[in-house]
């Protein structure tokens, strides 16, 4: 995630609008319903606005009024004067820091929230296109960084703009010299903050792009101890690690050096402005243009000052990045699905199981055509192979059958029914789909058994074990079931990750079920375990099958040779062998090839 | 990153106390002389800060009230001087201080990755990749924070306090206790506030955690949800981890937003005293006005430092509590260990035996609870005790140390056989079965519990780790190639590799034809700067730096696993001249975890193994008649059912080529 902040404030300097109307009003929308909030908030910074500028002048009236003239007694009513103005600073900056925070969260879960449900309804294609990375950091990060500017940062710039222009008047009022002296040093400070905080912005992404490096390249050496310990490279990874390890240290020294050179240097500027205010303001006393009062005055304002104009020119650089932030939200929820349910879609009836392809031809988003007239009927618990290279439209098939894309032309039946006129959740809750590539959550087996069905009982789950064949090796485990999958599946065996995807479609008791090469990545006893499950799993539905290993697919009533988008052989395994056509070929290239691997030994 | 982070206690001392804390500022050795620079610059600071209101209050009293214009003059030229030293003064000595704790983190993270590299695989096997990040990371990072900045600032607040009270007792004895009398009041709410907001912080950045965690689940998982129709399933889990979230954020917003503001308040009840009972003082005559505003420069310069001592103290806890946990890792002991008596093994022939050879560990299923938070709170508590659990016992030192929570794995019984050198020795089994164990003994990844493993008659134990692995090339099942350039990759065993030579392996691996077609050739970086191989690609160079090896002893764990059809087809032939060995050179021994069984076929050896055991061996036409669970596979595999008579006259046709 590191890596992945590095990049984005990247792409903010190129983005780098600081006003972006159409983003900002967007985002001002979220406000909305917690305006009455908002408004309070207003109103406390108002009133703590006030006060900031009120209790100098109050100390001024203390020095003046009273201490100079000896008047205790009303010195007593001004000290509590000030008790009541500082406690009531204390309430108006805690209520409004708590309004505005509170808001913020409010705003960001719901933006987040927003956001997932719109994820799930984006079409497949979306994931296979986007990198799961970018997502979550739009999600993640992008959301944070506007709820910075929304909440924080637009009060701040009202609160501190007041602020700043109170300062202003009431200096100027009590002596315009004085003032006007004094603000002389404001063009250097805020030359001084925009040319620090570019620089720092620098320094500091520098510090995040080195720890990213560093944990990358920790992570990678740790993952892949095996090897390194195989091949005697302990000192070579060792010295790569230092490399990292020493200009991550180097980076954060420069970035750190770079603070200590600002914050003396507006001490500085700020100790040249209280010398202005001591210098001229005492030869005014002297004059006897000014009372001590107002230099007292200055020079707490003096110090009131500088940090709304520091905190100013940070949120240059805040809108910068929210409005980017903003930009790369918006896009995201205004990725709209391709398949969407018809207003009038009904929920699918329990199916038979009759599958029908008329005429379908079908284009993704880039309009390159991937199926030309597929014309293919399969019966009620057939099983029927899909083969052919990649690319040439196995895939598609499959993925128009669970109706993850809709048809460009012509339409695919279901016991009669276009798949497009009925609810897409209630087709696909009576399909089964065992993937190429067995992706497990994060949870217990037993979880992501009844991953379809999250009601159903232990017995079920048992069940679907069995028939998958994992019961075995899942007993096996010290805590059965219960064995928490770790993330990516890593602490069981692909096979095993295989069978326990099988499980979970055969608790569906799916009607129809789509396999995309179920047994592609495991080992040879493994295979043998997972063509016996799917066998049992098969009987009696509706299947189609993708493959590319053709001994898995001799028993399958129909196959299907794909070539360029279309079915140019179909026939059993039998029938095709004997046609001495595409399949043939095939058939024999494969055998040939562990021949020939035997030839080789 | 990890789960444990945010049930961290915040012990008020910590445990192990002052001998860790002692430890880390061991780390300092190499940089005394900027450390003491930076603690004497510190005194200097705190000098200037205890002068410079003198001269403020001076140039009131004398210049202003005085009218001694002169006088301004000159205070108005010293407070410039003064604040431009200090100046100087803060940045030399952040920066050394600066300096020496980003050195200690320096030589810690080197440190820890040495030992790491260091810890055999039984070390790693238990320890999440994870656990390893954030030692080596947020902890260290703690450490820095601590042997840096957070000792001097609180050494530096105690001063300044202890400075500024006397500075101020010199003036007026009783305002200063007035003045000074929220002072303990600040470091409470401080340490109140730091207490309270550190593990509420660390529980919103671990909810965060898992939100990630939900949304990248999700999106990876994005076919099965779809397929399972589990959508709203889905929305409703997130939406609750991210309500979780909310709750957690808005507790923190409001310990937030009541305690900062709150310890403002107190710093300016200090000026209101002041000016009030100051100001009486003053119109009693027995206190200047100067002197007056002297006393509120001091207060407000005391503000900052003082709260920061009750935000660092329970960061120093932290930090204890963070050492303990590093201090962990770099005191662990590799189980795999040189001999003291080792010595190297001279170039084998490839003579390997195993005799009665028996490997097992108790273990505990400690990677489960990670994933309970209930559970490893109560883990971080018992290791806050003191009790370092150790979380594996080799069977071979007895039983006795027995617990109900660990559990037995014997994984390989009484494994016994002999490969002579250039022999083919396969191994069938399921997963699980003890095939990989097997393998991994061999470069003595594992120490065994029972029996001997002897290379050309030298038993493994007695030779240095170094020189029996550099004589042993490996190619695993799952392939790791490093963040760099394909070149680099294929030399990691050799890297005085000559340019002929990795090409020749790259040729010998089936990799040198793709490696041509990118566009930097052997230059091309792979990896996630780099450009992607497939996983057949990866597996060819792996195997490519395999066989620039030239090893006498093989081993091949499962290679072709998670390829298409194609692909392994390259890969068996590489895999192919691997086994033959180099030009120049003769056989190795091969030891194969098979996956095709035409590998098999071939084998001088085929072990068939189930439960940890050996329960058939011999060679492929034997095991046809005697074994039944052989010939199954191997007619599952190789020949069609329904067309059996047309695979045997492929099967018998080998016999042209």
């Amino acid at each position: 995630m590191a890596a992945s902040a590095v990049t984005h404030n990247e792409m903010d300097q190129k983005r780098g609008q600081v006003f972006d109307q159409r983003v900002l009003s967007r985002m001002l929308a979220y406000l909305r319903p917690h305006r009455h909030r908002m408004i309070l908030a207003m109103l406390l910074m108002l009133v703590g606005t006030g006060l900031n500028l009120a209790i100098p002048y109050l100390t001024k009236i203390a020095i003046d009024q009273y201490i100079t003239q000896k008047d205790s007694q009303g010195l007593n009513q001004i000290a509590i004067l000030l008790t009541a103005a500082f406690v009531i600073l204390y309430g108006a900056t805690a209520g409004q820091q708590y309004m505005l925070s509170l808001v913020g969260q409010r705003v960001l879960a719901t933006l987040r929230d927003q956001l997932f449900r719109h994820l799930q309804v984006l079409p497949l294609g979306f994931h296979d296109t986007h990198i799961t990375g970018v997502t979550v950091s739009r999600v993640i990060n992008d959301v944070g960084v506007i709820n910075d500017l929304m909440s924080q940062g637009l009060v701040t710039l009202l609160g501190d703009t007041l602020l700043l222009v109170g300062i202003i008047i009431v200096m100027l009022s009590m002596s315009p010299l004085l003032a006007l002296l004094t603000f002389s040093v404001i063009p250097i400070m805020v030359i001084l903050t925009l040319l620090y905080n570019r620089k720092a912005r620098y320094a500091f992404r520098q510090t995040r792009a080195k720890i990213a490096a560093l944990v990358g390249n920790l992570a990678e050496s740790i993952s892949g101890m095996r090897v390194i310990q195989a091949f005697s490279q302990e000192e070579l990874t060792e010295k790569r690690f230092e490399k990292v390890n020493r200009e991550n240290r180097d980076v954060n020294i420069d970035a750190m050096t770079l603070s200590f050179l600002f914050l003396p240097a507006v001490e500085f500027l700020g100790m040249v402005a209280t010398c202005i205010v001591l210098w001229i303001g005492g030869s005014l006393v002297a004059n006897l243009t000014l009372t001590l009062g107002v230099v007292v005055a200055f020079l707490a304002y003096v110090t009131r000052f500088f940090q709304p104009i520091q905190e100013l020119s940070q949120l240059y650089t805040t809108m910068q990045t929210a409005m980017a932030g903003g930009e790369r939200v918006l896009e995201l929820l205004d990725t709209y699905p391709e398949v969407e349910d018809r207003p009038d879609a009904v929920e699918m009836p329990p199916i038979q199981g009759h599958v029908e392809f008329q005429h379908v031809s079908f284009a993704y988003r880039n309009n390159v055509k991937v199926l030309h007239e597929i014309d293919l009927t399969i019966q009620k618990g057939q099983t029927v192979a899909l083969v052919g290279q990649t690319g040439a439209g196995k895939s598609s098939i499959a993925n128009l059958l669970a109706r993850f894309y809709d048809v460009t032309e012509g339409q695919v039946l279901i016991d009669g029914i276009d798949v497009r006129t009925i609810k897409q959740q209630s087709l696909r809750r009576q399909m089964g789909l065992v993937p190429q590539d067995p992706f497990l959550f994060t949870g217990t087996i037993a979880d992501n058994i009844r991953f379809g069905h999250p009601a159903a009982p232990d017995s079920a789950v048992e069940e679907a074990a069995r028939l998958a064949n994992c019961h075995e090796f899942i007993i096996e485990t010290p805590d059965g079931y219960n064995t928490q999958i770790l993330e990516g599946g890593v602490n069981l065996s692909n096979g095993q990750r295989q069978l326990i995807c099988i499980a979970r479609a055969a608790l569906m008791d799916p009607r129809i079920i789509i396999l995309d090469e179920a047994t592609a990545s495991v080992d040879t006893m493994t295979e043998v375990l997972i063509q016996k499950a799917l066998n049992r799993l098969l009987s009696g539905r509706t299947a189609v099958m993708i493959a590319h290993r053709l001994s898995t697919i001799r028993n399958a009533d129909m196959i299907c040779v794909m070539l360029q988008g279309r079915i140019v052989e179909r026939g059993s395994h039998g029938q095709l062998l004997a046609q001495g056509g595409i399949y043939h070929d095939l058939y024999e290239h494969q055998f040939a090839k562990a021949m020939a691997d035997q030839g080789v030994s | 990153m990890s789960n444990s982070e945010s049930t961290d206690p915040i012990p008020f001392s910590p445990p192990g106390g002052r001998a860790i804390l002692w430890r880390c500022f061991k780390y300092l050795r190499p940089y005394l002389g900027i450390t003491l620079g930076s603690y004497l610059l510190m005194l200097g600071i705190d000098i200037l800060v205890l002068i410079i209101p003198q001269v403020i209050g001076a140039s009131v009293d004398q210049g202003i009230h005085g009218q001694n214009t002169a006088f301004l003059g000159v205070a108005v030229l010293q407070l410039l001087g003064l604040t431009l030293v200090r100046g100087i003064f803060i940045f030399l000595q952040g920066r050394w201080i600066e300096m020496a704790s980003q050195g200690v983190a320096y030589d810690m993270r080197n440190e820890i990755f040495r030992k790491i590299t260091h810890l055999s695989f039984s070390y790693h096997d238990r320890t999440e990749t994870g656990q390893l990040l954030s030692r080596t990371v947020q902890d260290v990072e703690r450490i820095r924070f601590l042997t840096g900045r957070s000792v001097l600032r609180l050494i530096d607040g105690f001063i300044l306090l202890i400075g500024t009270g006397t500075a101020m007792f010199w003036i007026n004895p009783r305002l200063a206790l007035l003045a000074l009398v929220t002072m303990p009041f600040l470091i409470h709410r401080g340490y109140h506030f730091s207490r309270h907001f550190r593990p509420i912080s660390m529980a919103i950045q671990q909810q965060m955690a898992v939100l990630t965690t939900r949304l990248e689940q999700n999106l990876r998982g994005s076919r099965a949800v779809k397929s399972f129709a589990q959508e709203n399933m889905e929305i409703e889990r997130f939406n609750k981890e991210n309500q979780t979230w909310y709750d957690l954020s808005s507790t923190s917003v409001r310990i937030q937003a009541v305690n900062v503001p709150l310890m403002s308040l107190i710093s300016n009840i200090s000026t209101v005293i002041i000016i009030w009972y100051g100001g009486q003082l003053v119109i009693n005559n027995q206190l200047t006005l100067g002197e007056l505003v002297a006393f509120t420069t001091y207060v407000a310069q005391l503000i900052a430092p003082v709260r920061q001592i009750g935000v660092i103290i329970p960061a120093i806890s932290q930090a204890s509590a963070s050492a303990e946990r590093l201090f962990d890792i770099l005191d662990a002991q590799s189980e795999v260990q040189n001999a003291p008596d080792a010595i190297p093994l001279p170039p084998v022939q490839g003579h390997v035996r195993f005799e009665h050879v028996s490997f097992g560990y108790v273990t505990e299923a400690i990677r489960d609870d990670l994933y309970n938070t209930e559970k490893s709170r109560l883990r971080v508590k018992e290791r806050a005790n003191g009790a370092t659990p150790d979380r594996m016992i080799y069977i071979g030192s007895g039983d006795d140390h027995f617990q109900p929570s660990r559990r037995r794995l014997n994984i390989l019984k009484d494994i016994d056989f002999e490969a002579k050198p250039g022999m083919v020795v396969a191994l069938l089994g399921t997963t699980g079965s003890g095939k990989s164990s097997i393998i991994n003994l061999i470069p003595r990844f594992y120490d065994i519990s029972e029996g001997r493993i002897l290379i050309d008659g030298h038993e493994i134990r007695d030779v240095t780790i170094e020189s029996l692995r550099a004589q042993i090339g490996i190619v695993l099942q799952e392939t790791n190639l490093f963040a760099t350039t394909i070149r680099e990759n294929i030399a990691f065993g050799r890297s005085n590799a000559t340019e002929e030579e990795i090409i020749e392996a790259a040729k010998a691996a089936q990799a040198h034809a793709f490696i041509e077609t990118m566009p930097l050739g052997y230059d091309t970086l792979v990896g996630e700067r780099g450009v992607t191989l497939s996983g057949g690609q990866k597996q060819r160079v792996a195997i490519a730096r395999t066989i620039l090896k030239n090893p006498r002893i093989l081993i091949l764990d499962d290679a072709t696993s998670a390829v298409d059809t194609e692909t392994e087809h390259l890969i068996q032939l590489a895999l192919e001249r691997l086994m033959h060995g180099g030009p120049n050179s003769t056989r190795p021994t091969s030891f194969v975890v098979a996956q095709r069984l035409s590998t098999v076929r071939n084998a001088d050896l085929i072990l068939i193994m189930e439960k940890g055991r050996i329960v058939a061996r011999g060679m492929h036409d034997e095991l046809m008649k005697s074994n039944p669970t052989y010939a199954e596979i191997y007619r599952y595999q190789l020949r069609p059912e329904e067309d059996s008579d047309r695979a045997t006259l492929h099967l018998t046709g080998s016999g042209r080529s």
